[in-house]
């Protein structure tokens, strides 16, 4: 057990370094996900190949030169090719991309992600954000997502106000239907415990909860009923080891907070 | 170019940034255009401002994410006087490079099932060996592309150094394609290393000389992006608002300025060999021959 305060960035760059196997390919975007593939890469995976869609397979961290954005040069340090982005993401398409990272502002009990607008008129939107980059493509055509987010209720709604990212759409085989032919959520890795889905109806269900959070506590901080489990975990906080290897990756704390 | 026209601008996000051309498309106060970039930075910013644009097609805005959203976009787009086009970054590539094979669309497995699927008007299509749904994602041709390169002949065969980004795909999407570049080199030079070259001369219609052409955008290799100046671009349309703000910048940076030197002189010597020597840190050996 770590002895130091770990930060909610931290938390969750060390649950999503654990879902990553060796041997495999993972789309990363820039910050916590970077970090958690970084630090995967250094602890249990030393075979992983990172994938970043400005262009670039194979990347390594430069401590203390983190990239703030996909397609700078800082995140292109020691790669291995830089295939342009169009045919980056041809390479999920086709199938070898196994793991893709996701955030968003808004989730549902299908694991669909808004990073668009808020609101119900595109056209009109309450706000506008930033949009989906490549998060679209990400959870249409990687094998598995792992979405990386803070728990609260205000993102954790029945709906989203628009689907940018699909998961499981309205459930119910309705992303094999919609022409996807692989890959959805499996995981949804919060601030307060680990979610998957329920193999039919494909809702949003309770697997694991981090120490000294409670089932009611996760239920409180959610906008729609949650499954669970039949035996709900509890997860391993991070380790000391875990930590201060992360910790030396970003030692300006640019993303871990 | 002119008024109306649908303008594509290559690299993307802060990296190879075509800015010395979007600043004198803004200079000659161009109006009614849409502009397509797959991550639109703050070019875009100043193009919405300007009033140069009334839609932009792209797959997401801000300038990054130690600036947080844009506040710019955030006032266009949410007031109504700029449309926000979005696609996901596979299908705006797709779409540059089904224009650029010369097909009205290419069949693609993403988007589907998504929102993002009504707001360009993306339709499906049957696979018709398998009846299989596929996203039919349409060719964007362009009236112009706008694009900034690492080194170019003067016949216009043009080589890109570090990521390719989708550049070659919108030289062969537009149509009429205008090209600025850090160095200018002999015809020998290219062809020496003809396997660097991923712009044929055919495809270009005009070529400029201008080094340091994507600042305050960053080049591969040449200078590094001038984060500094995005915190000082963006603490001032926090404090002043977004209109005033924009408003001085392009009065400073785009009007002001009687010639391209006179714009770099806005930042100094000292400030843009700090930029330089940060590139060559991180990727060295990529300095030209003129450096």
């Amino acid at each position: 057990m770590a002895t130091t305060t770990v930060t909610p960035s931290e938390l969750l760059a060390v649950m999503g370094s654990r879902q990553l196997k060796d041997d495999t390919t993972v789309f990363a975007g820039v910050g916590v996900p970077l970090l958690a593939a970084a630090l995967a890469q250094q602890r249990h995976a030393p075979k992983l190949t990172m994938v970043i869609e400005g262009g670039i397979i194979g990347p390594q961290i430069r401590p203390g030169r983190l990239p703030v954005s996909t397609n700078e040069m800082r995140a292109a340090h020691r790669a291995q090719m830089l295939p342009g982005i169009t045919d980056t993401f041809l390479y999920a398409q086709r199938g070898f991309l196994d793991y893709g990272f996701m955030g968003g502002a808004q989730i549902d009990q299908y694991g669909n992600i808004n990073t668009s607008v808020v609101g119900s008129d595109y056209w009109k939107p309450k706000v506008r954000l930033p949009g989906t980059g490549g998060a679209n493509d990400i959870a249409s055509l990687c094998r598995e997502v792992f979405i990386l987010t803070a728990h609260e209720k205000r993102r954790f709604v029945p709906r989203v106000d628009f689907v940018t990212s699909p998961a499981w759409l309205s459930g119910d085989g309705a992303r094999r239907k919609a022409g996807l032919l692989f890959g959805g959520v499996s995981r949804v890795v919060t601030t307060l415990g680990i979610f998957g889905f329920e193999p039919e109806t494909r809702r949003m269900r309770i697997e694991a909860t981090h120490p000294g959070v409670t089932v009611e506590q996760i239920r409180d901080n959610t906008g729609f009923p949650l499954g669970e489990v039949e035996r709900v975990a509890v997860t391993d906080p991070p380790s000391d080891d875990e930590l201060s290897m992360l910790r030396a990756l970003d030692p300006e704390r640019r993303f871990l907070g | 170019m002119k008024d109306g026209d649908h303008v594509v601008a290559g690299g993307c996000l802060f990296t190879r940034t075509p800015m010395a051309l979007v600043r004198e498309v803004l200079r000659q106060r161009r109006a009614g255009l849409t502009l397509s970039r797959n991550l639109m930075c703050t070019e875009g910013e100043l193009m919405m401002a300007a009033g140069a644009v009334n839609r932009v097609v792209t797959a997401w805005m801000s300038i990054g994410l130690p600036w947080g959203v844009s506040k710019v976009m955030r006032h266009y787009v949410e007031t109504g006087k700029v449309a926000l086009e979005e696609w996901s970054h596979l299908a705006f590539g797709l779409r540059f490079r089904a224009a650029g094979m010369g097909v009205p669309f290419l069949p693609a497995l993403t988007m589907l099932g998504s929102d993002l699927m009504g707001v360009g008007g993306m339709k499906t299509i049957a696979d018709p060996y398998t009846g299989e749904t596929l996203a039919a994602v349409p060719a964007l041709f362009p009236d112009v592309a706008l694009l900034h390169v690492s080194r170019a002949d003067r016949f216009g065969n043009c080589q890109i150094d570090g990521y390719p980004h989708m550049d070659n795909d919108m030289a062969r999407a537009a149509a009429t394609v205008i090209v600025t570049t850090e160095e200018l080199v002999t015809d020998e030079e290219i062809r020496r290393r003809p396997d660097r070259t991923v712009i044929p001369g055919f495809l270009v219609d005009a070529l400029v000389l201008a080094p340091f052409g994507a600042y305050p955008h960053e080049v591969w290799g040449r200078y590094h992006a001038d984060f500094d100046h995005f915190a000082e671009y963006t603490a001032d349309i926090d404090a002043r608002g977004v209109t005033t703000a924009v408003a001085d910048y392009l009065a400073k940076y785009v009007h002001a300025p009687t010639t391209f030197e006179d714009y770099l002189d806005l930042f100094g010597g000292e400030r843009l060999k700090r930029a330089q020597d940060a590139a060559r840190e991180l990727v060295p050996g990529v300095s030209s021959a003129h450096a």
